[in-house]
């Protein structure tokens, strides 16, 4: 059975005529092409589909559509304000957060919803908030660096966001976190 | 032109020598160059994939573990509307198999299943629902037989075989080798020890699942995307398998995300999706589900060990015997070589003159076990170093001054003879020891707590190649544009790791550009010069290599027409921060892009090629090629923990790791490397088990199958030691592999720290701690573990006589080849 479903995604309107078993995820990546989104899973049991849903953490695998009509939803691909990252996204690329990047985008969404609730979290905390998702890659160490990293520069002065890019690419990472 | 900030950083020197002494890109701790990409969500992975007309395939698994096929009927699948096409194992009956010599598998079943979840049929259909619609109105009559799932009833069993080739009944491989005569070695001991151990089988649990598409265009043309770590591979088994020429295969790999050896076999879903995309016309999509990637599998193999080390009263090994014996699954997949390395490396740390090693590898129906990070060495180095923590505690040695005394010398060979370089094993226990407190901790922590030291080596690629041949095992080319923009294409395949940053970082300090200068093309079979693939942690030795190679001469031909133009000689110009200048007055010279022109104009189009062939192995016996490396990388490891004899519960607050990388390219890749496999070396020792229940898979999903979260992984402190290998790319050595190795045997002898009890069996579970308390509390012996070795009639070993084990003057290359 199909239904058609309106769906505010990265701030822009999408209506789509799907059937009402299909996931939150599989609207994103097949009927959106929004493939920034990842499955590990499908079961809920990764956490690497994680996106935002009224800025709360949510699995699009166990989601259906219906559900999230008229809600806020926002992936990846609108962290970004147009073509500037945010923060989170620098600093994973920076500390080499983010190493084969699958689990990446579902990191990044639960690390945004929580430095939206708590924008100066204790390295257990960060654990705390992002222990429901996996990476096989990096040990985890480099993403709570990332995210606490990110989080002070929320705080502090941002500066130019596209300079600290090319200054990590030129001449790596200069600002040590703290935690290290 | 400006400097861009490179002039600040003159600090290292490069053994190698062949190379400018300073650096400005190496050594940094740089961003990837794909970073951007990942954090994003643009990256592309095989199943971010749409192309217009796809279709979606899925394949039927078995449900016997051992069977025969009596009958396949697929009428009413074919005639479900939406389905364009259904093949079973008739359709693609060609046997393939990562290793010349054990081709034995088949895309889709033969005849006969071997696991549950082995591949029967395949559906390709307009949606993914309706494929699997399909494949259940396919009907299947099976004929079981005899389930065998165990090393014990392999061994039996010797009627009914799973499969027809091999040692005999169901041993797939046996080998025997002997370096020098260890019972002599035995007879001169003061003391000999025998212990046993078991390393249970684990999964990579690899966050993405496996995923490809195919495409067969209209002009006879095969292109297959997938999730592979060596598209090479991918492409000469889909060349025999379909019977085409290699010429019109092209494999692209995505980025896989993550790999950690279970993406580097040909897999039945790229055959199938290629052979369903050649009959549809369309291009065709397989991804795997979580279960089917347990059933995919190649992971760790189950391995049973039994170890002998004789010792004088003054520290020195006088003999080792080693017998391994591996539960292989239903196929061969890299079985043969693991069943050696389960014996290759352990002559690498420390000077073992006379060395025996017996191996063999059983068929099991279960899904084949490959290479996991590692790859057949996690396990011995396990039992070795738990073996020797009971050594030097019945002999009252200090773990790490014995571990020191009786580390391989620099520039020598072992008693299988092979070569180590540069060795930095001192220097990683020395910095874990202090970094840690051990030699506080050791013994004296309260009742509960304890901390545990142990020691490894891995190689920095094999020097033999998977299938005979003497081409090099990586090629690279460099393209200068008139622009000034610079290209490398190499065959490798960044799983993460960061290759594809390394050959940028390489290229741009030979260039004298910048990283973000330089474009890479990568893991592409129509575009890029062959690389073997990224397994045995090969890549950086050797695509670095190439690169370095294929940039050195680029630059001959920029430095030559620069030199014309700034009135000097070309052995006077050196190239950095974006510029060519003369060495004796650094401020003459021209931007990169001007001396590109001047080239250009001379030479026409700027490129060249490079390649990289490890050097020759001095073993000259069967069985040499698996072991030999460029180099070996080394680590030293403590693992504290806190063991609660009330539940068993294991948590570990700190894990101390020391490295020798020869040379850090980028620092931050390396702790990253460190990091993550300390992570999975506690996953597999705490947790990790690819374990059976009445012959089916006990627990095929990420939920079921634990794996560490943030909350289970310890802080972790990594220090890099460099020794400047001069077989490495700026001195670089290996770092994605060799520091899992010590991190479960460490975390054992800790556990012994703090409460007293052996668990000489992975993944030590609280239930495991608990029984060995038991054990402890009624006066038996405090361990859990194997109990015996199953009776088998090893063959005849090899007998090889052994070198010296000193320092050979001989071994260290020329500083100015």
């Amino acid at each position: 059975m199909k239904q058609l479903i309106s769906l505010r995604v990265n701030g822009e309107l999408y209506e789509l005529y799907v059937p009402v078993h299909k996931t939150l995820l599989e609207v994103l990546r097949e009927d959106l092409g929004l493939t920034g989104t990842k499955h590990g899973c499908e079961l809920g049991e990764c956490g690497a589909c994680t996106v935002l849903v009224d800025g709360e953490p949510v699995l699009s695998c166990l989601t259906l559509p219906v559900e999230v009509q008229g809600r806020d939803i926002v992936t990846v691909e609108g962290l970004a304000e147009n073509s500037v990252p945010h923060p989170l996204q620098v600093t994973f690329a920076e500390l080499n957060a983010a190493q084969c990047g699958y689990c990446t985008p579902g990191m990044l969404m639960s690390a945004k919803a929580l430095l939206d609730r708590n924008p100066n979290p204790t390295p257990e905390e960060v654990r705390e908030a992002l222990a429901g998702n996996l990476c096989r890659c990096t040990g985890y160490v480099k993403i709570v660096e990332a995210v606490r990293l990110a989080a002070r520069r929320l705080q502090g002065d941002l500066g130019n966001i596209v300079e600290e890019i090319e200054r990590a690419l030129n001449e790596g990472v200069v600002q040590e976190p703290e935690s290290r | 032109m400006s400097t861009n900030g490179y002039d600040d950083r003159k600090n290292r020197t490069n053994l190698g020598s062949h190379l400018k002494k300073e650096t400005s890109v190496v050594g940094r701790p740089l961003m990837k160059v794909d970073a951007m990409a990942k954090v994003t969500g643009q990256a592309t992975y095989a199943d971010d994939i749409h192309l217009p007309r796809m279709a979606y395939a899925r394949m039927l698994p078995s449900t016997q573990p051992h069977a025969r096929i009596v009958r396949i009927d697929t009428s009413k699948a074919e005639a479900l509307p939406g389905v364009l096409a259904v093949i079973t194992g008739q359709d693609l009956p060609i046997k393939y198999g990562i290793l010349p010599v054990s081709q034995d598998e088949t895309a889709l079943a033969v005849d006969k299943v071997r696991f549950v979840g082995e591949p029967v049929a395949a559906v390709a259909a307009v949606d993914e629902e309706t494929a699997e619609r399909a494949l259940e109105l396919i009907e299947v009559e099976y004929e079981p037989l005899k389930p065998i799932m165990s090393i014990e009833e392999a061994l039996e069993e010797t009627e009914v075989r799973i499969q027809e080739y091999g040692h005999g009944g169901n041993i797939h491989k046996m080998v025997s080798l002997q370096f020098g005569d260890v019972e002599e070695g035995f007879a001169e001991a003061d003391y000999v020890r025998e212990d046993l151990f078991f390393y249970q089988g684990n999964n990579h649990l690899a966050m993405e699942e496996h995923s490809a598409v195919a495409y067969y265009s209209p002009d006879g043309k095969l292109t297959l995307w997938s999730s592979t770590q060596t598209p090479h591979y991918v492409h000469r088994a889909l060349a025999k398998v379909l019977e085409l020429p290699p010429s019109r295969i092209r494999v692209i790999a995505c980025h896989p995300g993550g790999g950690f050896g279970g993406k580097s076999d040909p897999f039945h879903h790229e055959i199938c999706a290629a052979k369903l995309a050649m009959i549809t016309g369309r291009p065709v999509k397989i991804t795997l589900t979580r279960e089917e990637v347990f059933y995919a599998h190649r992971g760790r193999h189950p391995v049973l060990m039994w170890v002998k080390t004789g010792v004088k009263k003054t520290g020195e090994i006088t003999a080792m015997h080693f017998r391994s014996m591996l539960d292989g699954g239903a196929y061969g997949s890299y079985g043969v070589a693991t069943t050696y390395y389960t014996g290759a490396l352990q002559t690498v740390t420390y000077k073992i003159p006379r060395y025996k090693f017996e191996g063999l590898r059983v068929f099991t129906n279960k899904p084949p076990c490959g290479p996991k990070r590692g790859h057949g060495t996690p396990q011995p180095r396990f039992a070795l170093e738990i073996h020797f923590d009971k050594i030097c505690e019945d002999m009252g040695w200090d773990p790490a001054e014995w571990r020191k005394q009786q580390a391989c010398e620099p520039f020598s060979l072992t008693a299988n003879y092979l070569r180590i370089t540069t060795i930095g094993l001192k220097e990683c226990i020395d910095k874990v020891v202090e970094a840690s407190g051990f030699k506080e901790k050791f013994r004296k922590l309260p009742y509960g707590r304890g901390v545990g030291l142990a020691c490894s080596a891995y190689l920095s690629g094999a020097n033999l190649p998977i299938y005979w041949n003497d081409m090099p095992h990586s090629g690279a080319m460099v393209k200068v544009d008139r622009g000034g923009g610079v290209t490398v294409y190499c065959g490798s395949t960044d799983i993460g790791q960061g290759s594809n940053s390394v050959l940028a970082y390489v290229v741009a300090e030979v260039l004298g550009v910048r990283p973000q200068d330089v474009a890479v093309v990568t893991a592409d079979t129509d575009l890029t010069p062959v690389d073997l693939g990224s397994y045995s942690s090969r890549v950086t030795v050797m695509t670095g290599n190439a690169a370095i190679e294929a940039a050195q001469k680029v630059r001959d031909q920029l430095f030559q027409a620069a030199a014309d133009e700034l009135g000097t000689t070309p052995d006077n110009l050196e190239a950095a921060g974006g510029r060519i200048f003369r060495r004796d007055d650094p401020g003459v010279g021209l931007p990169f892009a001007k001396a590109a022109q001047l080239a250009e104009a001379r030479f026409g189009t700027l490129a060249a090629v490079g390649s990289f062939t490890p050097p020759k192995t001095p073993g000259r016996y069967k069985g040499a090629g698996v072991g030999p490396s460029p180099s070996y990388s080394y680590t030293a490891c403590v693992v504290e923990v806190e063991v609660d004899p009330e539940t068993g519960w294991v948590r570990v607050p700190k894990v101390w790791i020391a490295h020798d990388i020869g040379r850090a390219l980028n620092p931050i890749l390396v702790e990253g490397q460190a990091e993550g496999s300390v992570y999975m070396g506690l996953g597999e020792a705490l947790m990790e088990e690819q374990v059976f229940r009445r012959n089916l898979h006990k627990i095929p999903s990420m939920l079921d199958y634990k794996s560490p979260t943030f909350l289970e992984t310890p802080d972790i402190e990594t220090i890099l030691v460099e020794t400047n290998d001069p077989h490495g790319p700026f001195g670089a050595k290996e770092a994605g592999q060799g520091p899992l190795l010590p991190v479960p045997p460490a975390l054992c002898n800790a556990i012994y720290d703090a409460v007293g009890v052996r668990i000489d069996e992975l993944p030590v579970t609280p239930d495991k701690i608990l029984k060995a308390l038991e054990r402890k509390a009624k006066g038996q012996e405090p361990r859990v573990g194997p109990e015996r070795m199953p009776e088998v009639e090893w063959v005849e070993p090899i007998y090889v006589e052994p070198p010296s084990l000193e320092h050979d003057p001989s071994l260290v290359p020329s500083a100015n080849p």
